[in-house]
């Protein structure tokens, strides 16, 4: 079920690469850029065992946001969004847990499946948690421009069933 | 650039280095904390000062600035590579207080800056850099869970990876090379040629696994930053794939198995030749990392392993069959692949020179300058290919050892790589892999003359492979 407008569902799937932003201890704000993964509600990213400060700033205060604002990791798109939501780290199987996302990463970076199979050589790098993302508002900037501002929508929570 | 310090992930960089690099992305990012406590996200034009530390730009319409809290400026560069991925990752933040400008301009004063560029610190190197943040990073769940957590590999991968199993290659060509030599001069067993090809291989397996546990012991691996596949130890110590106590029982239950099928050859085909190259082989095998001898700590792990993987194995599996008896032939037979075998460490000892310089490991490419290094390169397998056809010549190997000689290109092709890749580590890759091949080549060559000695032999006594 989608969540999110449908131009910034667009931009989700073409995004090579968006910018996670989560807050440190001191409160400040530390920006990551990471593939960002959305299967039509939730946005995920995934993070290796050997970045994983993120994951510790993420446990500490799960609110975050996602921009994509780049027409070169856009495929040329020049319409910008930042999504703001609530991120849970999902690490109960750091080995193969997030190769429930391969096939979406796959569509982004196909080399990723090389890789995946050359795991031997690089086994710590597949070691990952997952970052999901539930979406709370999203900033639209229809032609990207920083100077109107944005249409701004919040996501209804849904309550769990 | 200048090396990294070893504790570094990344270069440090301060605020004004952290601007100029800023400056060179064609937008930023703004992001700050709103007073829900989100991050939020503007990506922004600025004009970058990085004498002043200042980076002005437009107050983005929409949510509001905080008045004083921190902002940060993040540049973020990829290119795309359709059907592939992407390629040069590079991205830098920097950090300061913003203050409001004349013409709603904000000026954001830069107080500290990080970023990543693979151009300057290869992404195989910052992964390496990064493993103490995985340790940690299981460290904690695993305090979080009450349980252990570590990384893992498929039992397969583990085990090709912890005992470098892909390696034995440098000792299989030499004890076949000896068995076919001795089969060439009328002396074979298949039961205790089978055993001999074991033996060797446990010792072999017992040294690359002791190498890891006694270069983790003496901080050699933990200092090197730049491993690649053929160099570096096996690293599954560094990366908690295996424990330190699990790999000094691996080493040793390998040495004992290897001990053991010594014992059986020893009772079965002994001689004292083969007891002292038994021994000998042993000491070499175990003190090329094991203290007090540390042979490659004191610059004798080139000699160490020729004298190791040439002669004491090729003569080993010689004696074995000829119960004692020795000759100039397996000897000589011995000395290319021993020169060979010292060249594939001795290439592989390149790009860990720094991390070896660190721990102390005085390897010859860290002893010598470059150019020593690529001129002790050509000499070795000059010499290498020099004692073939000089023993063809002079009738000691057979005339189709010479075939060996058309290896010459790919040692050509490792001597004019070792210029350009000499700092790059993972460029060096593709030239060690070569120089692997010559070595392998070589042997398999000098082993399909022997080969066709031996079916000239019984197929046709009178032809014989030898000159003079």
């Amino acid at each position: 079920m989608a969540t999110l407008p449908e131009p910034i569902e667009a931009l989700l799937d073409v995004a090579l690469v968006g910018e996670l932003s989560v807050v440190d201890p001191t409160g400040r704000p530390v920006t990551y850029p990471l593939i960002p993964l959305y299967d039509g509600e939730r946005i995920y990213l995934t993070s290796s065992t050997l970045f994983s400060r993120k994951l510790e700033h993420i446990k500490a205060n799960p609110k975050v946001s996602l921009s994509l604002t780049d027409p070169i990791a856009l495929g040329g798109r020049t319409d910008r969004a930042t999504i703001q939501g609530d991120a849970r780290v999902i690490e109960e199987d750091p080995h193969g847990g997030w190769e429930r996302l391969l096939p979406i990463w796959e569509k982004k970076e196909p080399s990723i499946v090389y890789f995946l199979k050359e795991r031997v050589a690089l086994p710590l790098f597949f070691e990952r948690s997952l970052i999901e993302i539930t979406p709370r508002r999203a900033l639209y900037w229809a032609d990207g421009d920083p100077a109107r501002p944005p249409v701004a929508t919040d996501v209804p929570r849904k309550e769990a069933a | 650039m200048a090396a990294l310090d070893l504790g570094r992930r990344t270069p440090a960089l301060d605020a004004g280095q952290g601007l100029e690099k800023l400056a060179t992305y064609p937008f930023c990012v703004l992001t700050w904390v709103d007073e829900d406590g989100y991050p939020v996200s503007v990506a922004v034009t600025a004009t970058i000062d990085p004498a002043t530390r200042t980076a002005r730009f437009e107050a983005p319409a929409g949510p509001p600035l905080p008045g004083d809290a921190e902002l940060s400026l993040t540049g973020s560069h990829i290119r795309p590579q359709p059907g592939y991925g992407y390629d040069e990752r590079r991205h830098v933040t920097v950090w300061g207080r913003p203050t409001a400008a004349a013409g709603g301009r904000i000026v954001l004063t830069a107080t500290r800056a990080w970023g990543w560029d693979e151009a300057e610190v290869p992404f195989f190197e910052y992964s390496e850099r990064s493993s103490g943040q995985s340790r940690r990073y299981f460290d904690a769940l695993s305090a979080e869970r009450g349980t252990p957590v570590k990384p893992r590999l498929a039992f397969g991968s583990l085990v090709l990876r912890s005992t470098r199993l892909p390696f034995l290659s440098a000792t299989i060509v030499p004890v076949l090379l000896g068995i076919a030599i001795a089969a060439s001069d009328g002396f074979f067993d298949w039961p205790t040629a089978l055993l001999t090809v074991l033996g060797a291989a446990f010792v072999h397996l017992g040294l690359n696994v002791s190498n890891d546990v006694f270069d983790t012991a003496q901080g050699a691996d933990d200092a090197n930053v730049t491993p690649t596949k053929f160099s570096g130890g096996s690293r599954v110590i560094q990366y908690g794939l295996v424990s330190f106590r699990q790999m000094a029982t691996l080493a040793t239950v390998f040495y004992l198995v290897a001990g053991v099928i010594g014992l059986v050859l020893l009772a079965v085909r002994g001689s004292t030749e083969l007891l002292v190259i038994g021994a000998v082989g042993f000491v070499v095998s175990l003190g090329y990392t094991a203290p007090p001898l540390k042979f490659v700590y004191r610059g004798l792990g080139e000699i160490a392993v020729a004298i190791g993987f040439g002669p004491l194995m090729l003569l080993g599996a010689y004696v074995v069959q000829t119960r004692g008896a020795l000759s100039w032939e397996p000897f000589v037979a011995s000395l290319p692949i021993a020169l060979l075998v010292a060249l594939i460490l001795y290439v592989n000892e390149i790009p860990d020179r720094r991390g070896d310089a660190r721990a102390g490991k005085r390897t010859l490419p860290v002893r010598w300058s470059k150019s020593a290094v690529i001129a002790g390169y050509r000499l070795a397998a000059v010499a290498a290919y020099a004692i073939v056809a000089g023993g063809v010549v002079v009738g000691l190997l057979p005339w189709p050892a010479l075939f060996a000689l058309l290896t010459v290109p790919l040692a050509l092709q490792v001597s004019r790589g070792l210029e350009p890749y000499y700092d790059n580590p993972y460029g060096l890759m593709a030239i060690m892999a070569v120089n692997i091949k010559v070595h392998l080549y070589v042997g398999l060559v000098l082993l399909a003359a022997y080969a066709a000695v031996l079916v000239a032999g019984a197929a046709a006594p009178s032809v014989d492979l030898f000159l003079g």
